[in-house]
Parts: C-alpha cells; sequence; structure tokens
C-alpha cells in the first residue's frame, strides 16, 4: 500500500498500477524514493521497472541486518534511470532462519556479483542464481562477517 | 589445434590423431601478476591463444571495511573510506560526508564546497596520472609512467600542503574540512595547473599517432552500450562508448553545477577510444581547478554546527559551551538522525555510492561502499571471451581499476 503522499509521484503510482500487491510499503524521505516489495515478486517488479520505466541501471545490491528483530534481513536495491535522471531503492525484508529471495541476475546480469557478495556477508540464499559462491571471503569460511551476531572478538567472544 | 599435422615430425614422436576434441589449457594470471595492479587472479581456459572463459578471483584484499565502519564513530570512519580506494581517497572522503551530511541535513558554507570540488578534481588527475602510467607500462610504453609520475608528485605534495598527507588525507570531515586552507595555496596551485595542460600535450605526443600504441587499442576491449549497461560498468568506459552521463553534470553535488566544463565521449568504446576519453577529462578537470582557483569564495571551512563540528582551540578556552561539545564529540561522537540515504557521486572510476544507514546513534548501524571498481570487474569475462590472451592487458588495464576499491 502507498501512502497517501506518494499517490502523485510518478515511479511509485506506476509500481502500485503494475502490481499493488507487491507493494508493502513506500517512503519519500531526503529525496529518495523507498519501495518495499514483497520478496517473491522481486523479479516481476524489477523487470517491470527495468523495461517498462527505464530503470536501466542496477547500481548496487547489499543487505541489512536489524538481528535480533524479525524479520531480520533487508535486501536492499539500488537503481538509476538515465532517462528519468532518477534513483530508486527497493528492500525486501526476509526471515532470520534461511533467508532465500530469487536472484535477479536474469534481469541485470550485473547483479550476479553484487548478490553473491550479499550471500557471502549477509547469509542471504538467491534462487536461481547462475554461480553462488563466497567472493570475498575463502570458500572455506565459517559465518558471515557483515550479521549484527558475528563473533568478532575471536577466542574472547 | 587441428587434427591433422601438417608438419613433418620425426616418426619417433609423432602422435596418433585420435579424433578428440581439442584440448583448453588452464592458465592462471595472477595473484601476483604486475598488470593486474594489485592482487587480482584470473582464471583463463585457452584454446590456443583465444580466451574461451575467463573466471575472476577477487577477494585478496577483503579487509572487512564495511564492518568496521560499525564500529567507528561516523567522524572517525572518513579514514575508512581513504583506504577503500587508495589512488582517489578524496572522492571517497566527499561521497561519504555528502552522505552524512545529508542525514544531518548540514548546510556546508561555499569556501568548503569549492575547496572540495578542486580537490577532488586534483585527485580525478592523480589518479588517470597513474592510470595512465601504468597502463602505457604494460603495454610497453616505458618512458610515459616516468612523465606521469613527475606530474602526480605535484599533486601529493598540494595534498600535503592541505593535510599533512600524501596519500591517505582525510581531508574531507563532515560539516566541512579538517583544517583551514593553508596559506600560500593558490601560488602552489596556480603554478602546478598553468603548466598542467602542456603536460598532457607531452603524453599525447608520446601516445596518442604513435603506432605500436594505437595498434595495441584500437578495436580491442569492446563491449557493447547494452552489455555495459546490464552489468553495471561506469565511469570513462560508459563514455568511451557513447553515452553523455555523468554524475557531476547530472545529480550535481558539492556546487559542481557552478562550474563550466564539457564530458567528454567517444564513440568506439575500445581501449584506445577509453584512454582519449581519459586524456580529455583530464584537461576538462584541470579547466575545472582553474575555475576553483580563480572563483573560489571566501568565509568559514565548517558548517555552523556546534554539535558536528569541533570548536576553534581560541573559543575553547574561553567559552565553557564550546569546551562541552568539544568534549561530547571527543568522547562520544555526534548523533545523526535515523533514516538512510544513498549518496552518488562520479568518482576517476566511475559511480561511487555510499549507502549509509543510521539508527539515531553515534555509529553507523551499516555502511555499503558501492565501489565502480566492483561493478567493472564484473564484466571482464563479457569482454576478454573469445579475444586473444595478448589483448587481456590492454583491455582489463583499460578499465582502470583499483583492487581496494573492488575487495574493500
Amino acid at each position: 500500500m502507498l501512502p497517501d503522499n506518494l499517490k502523485e509521484h510518478a515511479t511509485a503510482a506506476a509500481v502500485e498500477a503494475f502490481d499493488a500487491t507487491a507493494v508493502v510499503s513506500a517512503k519519500f524521505d531526503r529525496d529518495e524514493l523507498t519501495i518495499e516489495i514483497a520478496p517473491e515478486k522481486i523479479v516481476s517488479v524489477c523487470g517491470f521497472l527495468k523495461y517498462d520505466l527505464g530503470f536501466v541501471r542496477l547500481s548496487t545490491i547489499t543487505g541489512v541486518d536489524w538481528y535480533p528483530a524479525e524479520p531480520r534481513f533487508e535486501v536492499v536495491y539500488h537503481l538509476h534511470s538515465l532517462d528519468r535522471n532518477e534513483r530508486l531503492r527497493l528492500k525486501c525484508r526476509l526471515p532470520g532462519g534461511d533467508p532465500e529471495i530469487d536472484s535477479v541476475t536474469e534481469v541485470w546480469r550485473g547483479a550476479n556479483w553484487f548478490e553473491r557478495e550479499t550471500f557471502d556477508l549477509f547469509g542471504v540464499r538467491f534462487r536461481n542464481h547462475p554461480d553462488l559462491r563466497r567472493i570475498m571471503l575463502p570458500d572455506d569460511w565459517e559465518g558471515h562477517p557483515l550479521r549484527k551476531d558475528y563473533n568478532v572478538m575471536g577466542d574472547r567472544g | 589445434m587441428s587434427d591433422t599435422i601438417t608438419t613433418p615430425i620425426p616418426e619417433s614422436m609423432a602422435v596418433e590423431a585420435t579424433g578428440a576434441k581439442p584440448r583448453t589449457l588452464s592458465l592462471n594470471m595472477g595473484p601476483q601478476h604486475p598488470s593486474t595492479h594489485g592482487v587480482l587472479r584470473l582464471e583463463l581456459e585457452l584454446d590456443g591463444e583465444t580466451i574461451v572463459k575467463c573466471r575472476p578471483d577477487i577477494g585478496y584484499l577483503h579487509t572487512g571495511i564495511e564492518k568496521e565502519f560499525e564500529v567507528k564513530t561516523y567522524q572517525q570512519a572518513v579514514t575508512l573510506t581513504d583506504r577503500i580506494d587508495y589512488l582517489a581517497p578524496l572522492s571517497n572522503n566527499l561521497c561519504y560526508c555528502l552522505a552524512v551530511e545529508k542525514l544531518l541535513g548540514l548546510e556546508i558554507p561555499p569556501l568548503a564546497q569549492w575547496t572540495r570540488v578542486m580537490l577532488t578534481e586534483l585527485t580525478r588527475l592523480n589518479s588517470h596520472l597513474v592510470w595512465l602510467g601504468t597502463h602505457a607500462i604494460d603495454i610497453g610504453a616505458m618512458s610515459v609512467f616516468l612523465y606521469c609520475f613527475r606530474e602526480r608528485e605535484d599533486i601529493l605534495r598540494i595534498f600535503e600542503m592541505y593535510s599533512g598527507q600524501r596519500m591517505m588525507t582525510s581531508y574531507f570531515r563532515i560539516g566541512g574540512l579538517a583544517l583551514e586552507p593553508p596559506r600560500g595555496w593558490q601560488q602552489r596551485v596556480r603554478t602546478f595547473i598553468d603548466a598542467f595542460p602542456s603536460k598532457v600535450d607531452e603524453y599525447e605526443e608520446l601516445l596518442t599517432n604513435n603506432r605500436i600504441w594505437v595498434g595495441r587499442t584500437r578495436g580491442i576491449g569492446i563491449m557493447s552500450m547494452e552489455d555495459m549497461l546490464d552489468w553495471g560498468v561506469t565511469g570513462p568506459m560508459l563514455r568511451a562508448g557513447g553515452l553523455k552521463w555523468d554524475t557531476r553534470k547530472s545529480q550535481p553535488y558539492s556546487s559542481y553545477d557552478k562550474f563550466d566544463f564539457e564530458i567528454p565521449t567517444q564513440t568506439e568504446g575500445d581501449v584506445y577510444a577509453r584512454y582519449q576519453v581519459r586524456i580529455e577529462e583530464m584537461r576538462q578537470s584541470a579547466r575545472i581547478v582553474k575555475q576553483a582557483l580563480e572563483g573560489m569564495p571566501g568565509g568559514r571551512w565548517t558548517a555552523d554546527a556546534p554539535h558536528v563540528v569541533l570548536p576553534d582551540r581560541e573559543k575553547m578556552k574561553t567559552q565553557m559551551e564550546a569546551l562541552i561539545y568539544h568534549f561530547k564529540i571527543v568522547t562520544e561522537g555526534f548523533r545523526v538522525p535515523a533514516g538512510e540515504v544513498y549518496q552518488a557521486i562520479e568518482s576517476p572510476r566511475g559511480e561511487v555510492g555510499y549507502y549509509v544507514v543510521s539508527d539515531g546513534t553515534t555509529h553507523a548501524y551499516r555502511v555499503h561502499v558501492r565501489g565502480p571498481s566492483f561493478a567493472n570487474l564484473g564484466a571482464v569475462p563479457r569482454m576478454v571471451e573469445g579475444t586473444l590472451i595478448a589483448d587481456v592487458i590492454a583491455s582489463i588495464g583499460s578499465m582502470d581499476f583499483v583492487l581496494g576499491d573492488c575487495d574493500r
């Protein structure tokens, strides 16, 4: 559901018109539009944004861990449209136990490494990813360092 | 490899043709290869001299900087941004400061904004000079390197004059600049920038019409515009393919809209075009520096925000308020209102973006750095697969990546 102040916002309204069930919430803060998308709809919404609204660039994908809150993880997508000269942030919330979401590599091939990085550092799994391996850390590394409950104290932790 | 042997070989050494498929050869390039500029490993699968498959392996320089952001106060974390892209520290300083300032809603005085523009453009020159020198060495033109590092030295001296540091400057702080611009900076910058365009002519004389240089770079490493956008490539590579997009123009920050400069583009999208774009960018950056030098506004170099900016020494000794603010900022840091911002700027390599999430405390809850080198390197397989191994060096050199920026 869009809040009332965003009903007039062209991009937000277009996403709502495309699939109202995909929009969980939205906000416009400090000149930046954020739309929270239902995780199972992320690929179709991204496809719509890329091919119909001109968000041809995927700037980055990353995660935020809100431990111990639930749903614990946020996967954050930053998109950019060159024609509209506009940036957009999409968010999906995922539960703490076995977080999984569909990969958007079929929409932007550049998502490949960003998703691998999010997998490596947060432990979020991306379904249908062509090559989901660790990217920053060695393959035999244990744990996901950017999680808030990751032990940073070594043996003392 | 063909199945029939055409050259006569001694009978004892002849191998029977089995009709099996030609075998490919796996070759490791790096991580300690001089032309990988840092520690990058490319796993290449070769069929003869043609690359069938390329798998970049990164992460050798991963130091967990994003994790460290979470245990430093906002102001302390500026020093981390230097170390991300060590050839463009000030661009990263700027992007991080802009992001946090946006969260705080700070107004930055004109002197600080203009100084920021001038120094980030000098950083662009610095970075492009290192790129040009090392790229030329990779391809075999040794002397260009010596010319480029001569000018780079002057730029590093200017940085040292401002901040006391040549590389890890940390000169931009949340709320303005770390120190007042040093006495006599105008003279130093003027001497450098007046002479610089003729230095660019010198590099061009060595390379632009050099037959070997042109032969090694023309028609090499081409990627289509569609591919580049799809893979998230940014910066001079896009502009060399004909896209006139530069964040400094399209979403101006730090008063870039007050400067007069062009966005150079080419259409070929090959290694040579990237060289031409960067050379022209150097000339444009020199123009910006000159404008900043001539029109530098006066006034304060820090914002009027006592809860963020450390007070002057003098005030600290005479005013109780200033002393309290100083104590609070130093011991605990300042609180940043909860929220999130994504700030993107045009670094020498493309789009640098800082995504900062605040939960209202004195430490960032989460900082994500979108390094242009990371995205650009992801596109390496697309660029080199199907080309010759001899051209890999030229191709990846033209991307101008910094592994620190990639691995973070």
